[in-house]
C-alpha cells in the first residue's frame, strides 16, 4: 500500500513554511520518515509540525500538496482542522514539535555548563543549532525567540554511551499476540537491514565469517521514525552512539542526534566504533556456539585483519607479479572502527576483557562494568574508557521465590550502584549508557541510585554527557553547554535527576521539542524500553550462552 | 582522556609466592610419596617451596608454626581430568575440529567449586573441554589459587594441551535431536567411529601443509623476498604445536579397538598422545598403550553409563600399572574431585595397589601426565609447598581435611571456615533483607501532603 507523509509547519512565525516548503517536498518522498505507530492528534499552539499518513496513490499526494500550497494560511488554522482532522483521526500520528525560529534566547536560567561552570543565572544564545553563546548579562538577539530561565535549570543535553536508538530494526520486537503478528504493516517501521530469507548455511568456522555485521553503518540504517527517540528525548538524551544490533560483531556505529527530518541528518560522526556482543547461536547455527568459541573467533578476526592489511600493503608495493589478495568486506569494516567496545559485566569478565582488549592491539572500550567495584584499581591502572550500564542488576521479576540468591548475586544488586560514586572517587573516567533505561522515571531512579550511593550529582550529569562525548574523541562538538558546540540542551523545571522534576524543552541540534508530560511520569510507559538491553556475557553461573541470534552465516 | 587509550598495561600478574610466611609444620605423619613416609615429620615451609623435610627442624624466628601432632601431610592433589571453572559452554559443539578455541580464555576464578575443591585436598586441576568434538580444544592446567584472578591461577610453567575426544560422544554430535527429522543442514560430520578417525588424521595433514606453508614463507624471506605471508590460523596453530612436542594431547576414549586407532594415527602424523583419558578399556591393551609411552587417566568404579563404557572393570588403573602405563585417577567432575584421595583408596581395594601407589594415583602419577612433576606432586626439598593437612590418614573414608596450601600459602582451613559460616550468613541475611525492604512498597503517600513520596513500586525499574 503505498503510503507517504506530508510535514508542514505551523511555527511561530508563518515565514518558517515558506522557508521550509522545499524541505516539506522533500519528506514527502522520504517513506522512512513516516511515523511508525499512531498517536493521538493533539492539535494546537503547542504542537507546531503534524505528519501525516495518507493511504493512496500519487495524484492525492499531488492534489493535496497543491491545495496545501494554494490554501495554507498561517492565521487560519481552522481551516488546517477541517481539511485534516477526520484524517488525522484515522491514520495521523504526530511527529514531536519543532520550531525553527532564527535563535532561541534562553534568559536567565540556571546553567550548568557541563565543563565545569556551574552558573547560577546565565543566559544561552542557540543559533543555526549551534550554541552561539552563553554567559551571564547576555543580551537577547533582535530574531530570537526568548524563554524566561528564571526557576528553569539549564543542562547539557544527555548522550547515550551506547545504543540502538535510531535504528529502528534494533528496536525490541513487539509483543507477540497470540495467534497472528504482532501489529500491522502499517505499523512497522520499514526494516532497513534485510534478514535472510532462506537459512544461511551452517558456519564451519571463523573463515565463514559466522555473525559479522562489521560492514554495515549505523549512519546508514537511521530513521527518524523510530519511536524510541521521542521516549529518549523525554528523559534528556539528545545524543546516542548508535550501534546496529545484531551479530557478535555488530557493525560500525555513530554518533547521532536523536531528531532530524531523516536519517542522515541525524549522523553527527560516524564511524564511531565496532561493538561486541559475545552471542552464541548453539550447536545448529554453527560456529562459534560457545563462549570459548566467540572469543577465538574474535581473535581469529583481528589476525585476518592484520594479515589483510599486510597484504594490501606488500600487494600495493608490487601489484605485478605478487597473487592478488582477496576484499574481504568485514575486515574493512573493522579497518575502519577507531575503536572497540568490548562486554565485561562481572568480574572475570572485566579482566578477561583487558586483556583481550590489549591482545588485539586495538583501542578499545570496555561496557557494562556491574562488578566493577572490585577492579577498581585496575581499571584505573588500565586506563580504558569505560561505559557503565544504567541497568542496575536488580531481583529477577517473577523469580521462584524459594530460591535463595546467591551472596554474589545479591552483593552485586546490592553494590553495583555505588560503581559511579567509586569510581569517581578513583579519578577513574567513565560514562553512562542506557542499556534499556531509557524513560524519563526509569532514567531519574537509576541515576538516583548512584547518586545515593555517593556519586555527586554534577558527576552525574558528566557521566551523561561530557564523558560520552569524550570516549568518543567528540568533546569540541558535544556534551557540554560552551560556545561553538552543537545546541543539544534541556531546560528542566527542578532538578533533572528529581523525581518531580519536568523537563520543559529539549533541544536537539537547536530544535525545540517539547517532551509530553505523560512520557515522563512513571505510568505513561512502563519500562518501554526495558526489554532492549544487548545481551553481553551470561552469567557466571549459565550454562548456555544467550541465543540471541540465530542468523549466523 | 580524548578518544580512546589502547590499553598498555594491565593487571600486573604475580601468581608467584610472593611474601609466602615460613611455614614449620610439625609432628606430622608426611605422606611423601615419592620418598616414602616420615613419621613425627616436620616440614618447611619457605618462600612457597618445600624447604626441608625432617624429624627434628627448627624454623627461624617469626616463623608460623602448625602442630600436626597425630595427622597426615601429603602432597596437593591433582585431577589430571577437570571441567570446573569453566565460563560458558565446555564444549565449541559446532565443528568437528575446534581446536582454536582455548580453556584459558574463559576460565571462572570465582567458581565456587574451586573453593570445594581445594577443602577436599585439590590443588591443580587439568581443565578440559567436553568430548563433543574430534578435537575440543586448547586446555590448561590451573592451581586453584581461591581468591585470585584466572590469569594467577594459571600453571605457571605447565605445558598446554589439547582435547581430543573419541567414540560416542563426537559421533553422536552428527545427528542432534531426531536422525530422520534433521535436516542436512545441521547434521555434522562425522557420524561414525571411522569419521572421527578421519578428522583427526585430516586435520593433521592440514597442520602439516600449513607448516610446509609457512617454511616455504620464511625461507622466501630468509633469500630477502617480501611475499604475502600465509594467513595465521588459530586452528591449525596448536596442532602445529602438538607435531613439535610443544603441547600435551590429552585424549578422551573408552573402547580398545579406538585406542589403537589414535595411537596409529598418532604413529603416522608423528605426534605423541600424552593421556588417554577415562579409557576404561585400557586394561585389554596396555601394553600398546605403554609401548606408546601414554598415560592413562581413569575413574576409579565409573562406568556403565553408555554402551561404549560398558566393559569396564575397577580393576583398569591396577592392571595398567601392572603393564608399565604410567596411571592417574581422574574426577571428570565437580563432585568426585571434592575426594579423589577415597578414589585412589578404591585401587587398593581392587587390584591391590600399595599405599603410596594408591597415593600417587592423584599425586605424582597426574603430574607426571601433566609434565609438572619437577614442580608438584610429592612432598620433596624444592617443590612447590602444595600440601594438604589430613585430620587422619586420606586413604580412610573418615578422613577430613583441615589445610590445604598452594605456593606456600594458605588457601583453606578448615577450622577458620567453619567459624567464618556465621558471620557469612549474617552478612547474605543483611543483604537479603535490605534488598526484601527496598522492595516493599512504601506508605501511601498521606492525601493532602504534597511532599509525600510515591510508592516505590511505582518507579520503573
Amino acid at each position: 500500500m503505498p503510503t507517504f507523509a506530508i510535514v508542514f509547519e505551523l511555527g511561530r512565525n508563518s515565514c518558517a513554511i515558506e522557508e521550509r516548503r522545499g524541505v516539506v517536498c522533500e519528506l514527502i518522498t522520504n517513506r522512512d520518515y513516516i511515523p511508525a505507530k499512531p498517536a493521538s492528534l493533539r492539535f494546537g499552539n503547542k504542537f507546531s509540525c503534524l505528519a501525516v499518513n495518507f493511504r493512496g496513490g500519487d495524484p492525492a499526494r499531488n492534489k493535496l500538496n497543491s491545495s496545501f500550497d494554494n490554501r495554507y494560511n498561517s492565521e487560519n488554522q481552522d481551516f488546517m482542522r477541517k481539511v485534516f482532522a477526520g484524517v488525522f483521526l484515522a491514520l495521523a500520528a504526530p511527529l514531536s514539535p519543532a520550531a525553527s525560529p532564527g535563535a532561541v534566547f534562553i534568559e536567565g536560567a540556571h546553567v550548568i555548563t557541563g565543563s565545569g561552570a556551574d552558573l547560577a543565572s546565565a543566559s544561552v544564545i542557540l543559533r543555526d543549532g549551534l550554541i552561539e553563546d552563553i554567559g551571564p548579562g547576555l543580551a537577547a538577539p533582535a530574531d530570537a525567540w526568548v524563554i524566561q530561565g528564571k526557576g528553569l535549570t539549564v543542562y547539557p543535553g544527555f548522550m547515550d554511551g551506547l545504543s540502538t536508538w535510531g535504528i529502528a530494526a534494533a528496536a525490541p520486537p513487539p509483543p507477540q499476540r497470540p495467534g497472528g503478528a504482532a501489529g500491522t504493516p502499517a505499523n512497522q517501521p520499514a526494516a532497513p537491514v534485510a534478514q535472510p530469507a532462506t537459512p544461511t548455511p551452517r558456519s564451519r568456522g571463523p573463515e565463514d565469517r559466522p555473525q559479522t555485521y562489521a560492514f554495515e553503518r549505523a549512519a546508514d540504517l537511521l530513521s527518524p521514525a523510530d519511536t524510541r527517540l521521542e521516549m529518549a528525548r523525554a528523559a534528556g538524551y539528545t545524543s546516542a552512539a548508535s550501534f546496529p544490533n545484531r551479530g557478535i560483531v555488530e557493525g560500525l556505529g555513530a554518533m547521532i542526534s536523536l531528531a532530524g527530518e531523516r536519517g542522515r541528518a541525524m549522523v553527527i560522526a560516524q564511524p564511531v566504533g565496532q561493538q561486541i556482543v559475545l552471542r552464541t547461536a548453539g550447536f545448529r547455527a554453527g560456529f562459534p556456539g560457545s563462549l570459548m568459541g566467540d572469543i577465538a573467533y574474535v581473535r581469529q578476526l583481528y589476525l585476518d585483519l592484520n594479515h589483510y592489511k599486510q597484504a594490501q600493503q606488500i600487494y600495493k608495493q608490487r601489484p605485478v607479479g605478487t597473487p592478488r589478495p582477496e576484499y574481504d568486506h568485514d575486515l574493512e569494516g573493522l579497518a575502519g572502527s577507531p575503536r572497540l567496545l568490548l562486554p565485561a559485566d562481572e568480574v572475570q569478565q572485566i579482566d578477561r576483557m583487558l586483556a583481550f582488549g590489549s591482545e588485539l592491539g586495538v583501542p578499545f572500550a570496555l561496557y557494562g562494568l556491574h562488578e566493577a567495584y572490585l577492579r577498581i584499581d585496575q581499571l584505573k591502572q588500565a586506563n580504558a574508557p569505560l561505559l557503565l550500564s544504567l541497568k542496575w542488576p536488580v531481583k529477577p521479576k517473577d523469580g521462584d521465590p524459594t530460591v535463595v540468591p546467591n551472596y554474589r548475586d545479591l552483593r552485586m544488586r546490592d553494590q553495583a550502584p555505588s560503581i559511579p560514586a567509586l569510581l569517581a572517587k578513583a579519578g577513574v573516567k567513565f560514562a553512562f549508557f542506557s542499556d534499556g533505561i531509557a524513560t524519563a522515571p526509569e532514567l531519574k531512579s537509576a541515576v538516583k541510585k548512584a547518586i545515593d550511593a555517593g556519586l555527586p550529582p554534577a558527576q552525574a550529569v558528566r557521566a551523561l554527557t561530557l564523558s560520552v562525548a569524550e570516549l568518543y574523541g567528540l568533546a569540541d562538538r558535544l556534551g557540554s553547554i560552551d560556545k561553538g558546540k552543537i545546541a543539544n540542551i534541556i531546560v528542566s523545571k527542578g532538578d533533572i535527576f528529581d523525581e518531580k522534576s519536568n523537563i520543559e524543552y529539549v533541544f536537539v541540534d537547536g530544535k525545540e521539542f517539547r517532551p509530553p508530560e505523560e512520557l515522563q511520569k512513571p505510568a505513561a510507559r512502563p519500562s518501554a524500553g526495558g526489554s532492549e538491553a544487548k545481551p553481553a556475557m551470561a552469567g557466571a553461573a549459565g550454562e548456555s550462552q544467550t541465543v540471541a541470534d540465530g542468523d549466523a552465516r | 582522556m580524548r578518544g580512546t587509550v589502547t590499553v598498555s598495561a594491565i593487571l600486573l600478574i604475580t601468581s608467584t609466592a610472593l611474601n609466602a610466611e615460613t611455614i614449620l609444620i610439625r609432628n606430622a605423619t608426611v605422606l611423601t610419596v615419592t620418598k616414602g613416609t616420615v613419621n613425627n615429620g616436620s616440614v618447611l615451609l619457605e618462600d612457597g617451596k618445600v624447604a626441608a623435610v625432617g624429624t627434628d627442624l627448627h624454623a627461624s624466628a617469626g616463623a608460623v608454626i602448625v602442630d600436626a601432632t597425630g595427622k597426615y601431610l601429603m602432597p596437593g592433589i591433582i585431577d589430571c581430568h577437570s571441567h570446573t571453572a569453566v565460563e560458558g559452554s565446555v564444549n565449541e559443539g559446532s565443528v568437528s575440529d575446534s581446536s582454536m578455541v582455548n580453556i584459558k580464555d574463559v576460565i571462572d576464578p570465582q567458581d565456587i567449586n574451586i573453593y570445594r575443591a581445594l577443602a577436599g585436598g585439590l590443588t591443580v586441576s587439568n581443565v578440559l573441554h567436553g568430548s563433543a568434538n574430534a578435537i575440543g580444544g586448547q586446555t590448561v592446567v590451573i592451581k586453584l589459587r581461591w581468591g585470585k584472578t584466572a590469569n594467577q591461577m594459571l600453571f605457571e610453567g605447565a605445558k598446554p594441551g589439547i582435547k581430543f575426544a573419541l567414540g560416542e560422544n563426537p559421533k553422536r554430535q552428527g545427528y542432534p535431536g531426531d536422525f530422520f527429522t534433521q535436516s542436512s543442514m545441521e547434521r555434522r560430520f562425522p557420524g561414525t567411529r571411522l569419521g572421527v578417525e578421519d578428522v583427526i588424521r585430516q586435520s593433521f595433514v592440514e597442520a602439516k601443509n600449513y607448516q610446509t606453508e609457512w617454511k616455504r614463507y620464511n625461507d622466501r624471506v630468509a633469500r630477502g623476498d617480501n611475499p604475502i605471508p600465509p594467513r595465521k590460523d588459530l586452528r591449525l596453530e596448536p596442532l602445529v604445536e602438538v607435531l613439535n612436542g610443544q603441547r600435551y594431547v590429552h585424549a578422551h576414549c573408552y573402547r580398545a579397538d579406538e585406542i589403537l586407532m589414535l595411537i596409529r594415527v598418532a604413529d603416522e602424523m608423528g605426534f605423541k598422545i600424552r593421556t588417554l583419558q577415562h579409557v576404561l578399556e585400557g586394561y585389554k591393551v596396555a601394553k600398546e598403550i605403554a609401548a606408546h609411552g601414554a598415560g592413562a587417566s581413569t575413574f576409579s568404579d565409573w562406568w556403565a553409563y553408555k554402551i561404549e563404557a560398558f566393559d569396564a572393570t575397577p580393576y583398569n588403573a591396577a592392571l595398567m600399572t601392572r603393564k608399565g602405563v604410567l596411571v592417574s585417577v581422574n574426577s571428570d567432575s565437580d563432585e568426585l574431585q571434592r575426594h579423589l584421595n577415597l578414589e585412589a583408596a578404591k585401587t587398593m581395594r581392587y587390584g591391590g595397589m600399595s599405599e603410596t601407589e594408591a597415593l600417587a594415583m592423584v599425586t605424582i602419577n597426574p603430574a607426571k601426565q601433566l609434565g609438572i612433576d619437577d614442580k608438584v606432586g610429592s612432598i620433596e626439598v624444592g617443590k612447590s609447598a602444595d600440601l594438604v593437612l589430613f585430620d587422619q590418614h586420606p586413604l580412610s573414608n573418615f578422613s577430613k581435611v583441615l589445610k590445604v596450601w598452594i605456593d606456600g600459602h594458605e588457601y583453606f582451613d578448615r577450622e577458620k571456615d567453619l567459624a567464618a559460616r556465621a558471620d557469612f550468613a549474617k552478612r547474605k541475611k543483611t543483604l537479603l533483607d535490605k534488598e526484601n525492604e527496598a522492595a516493599k512498597p512504601k506508605p501511601p503517600a498521606e492525601p493532602k501532603s504534597e511532599q509525600a513520596k510515591k510508592p516505590a513500586a511505582q518507579e520503573a525499574r
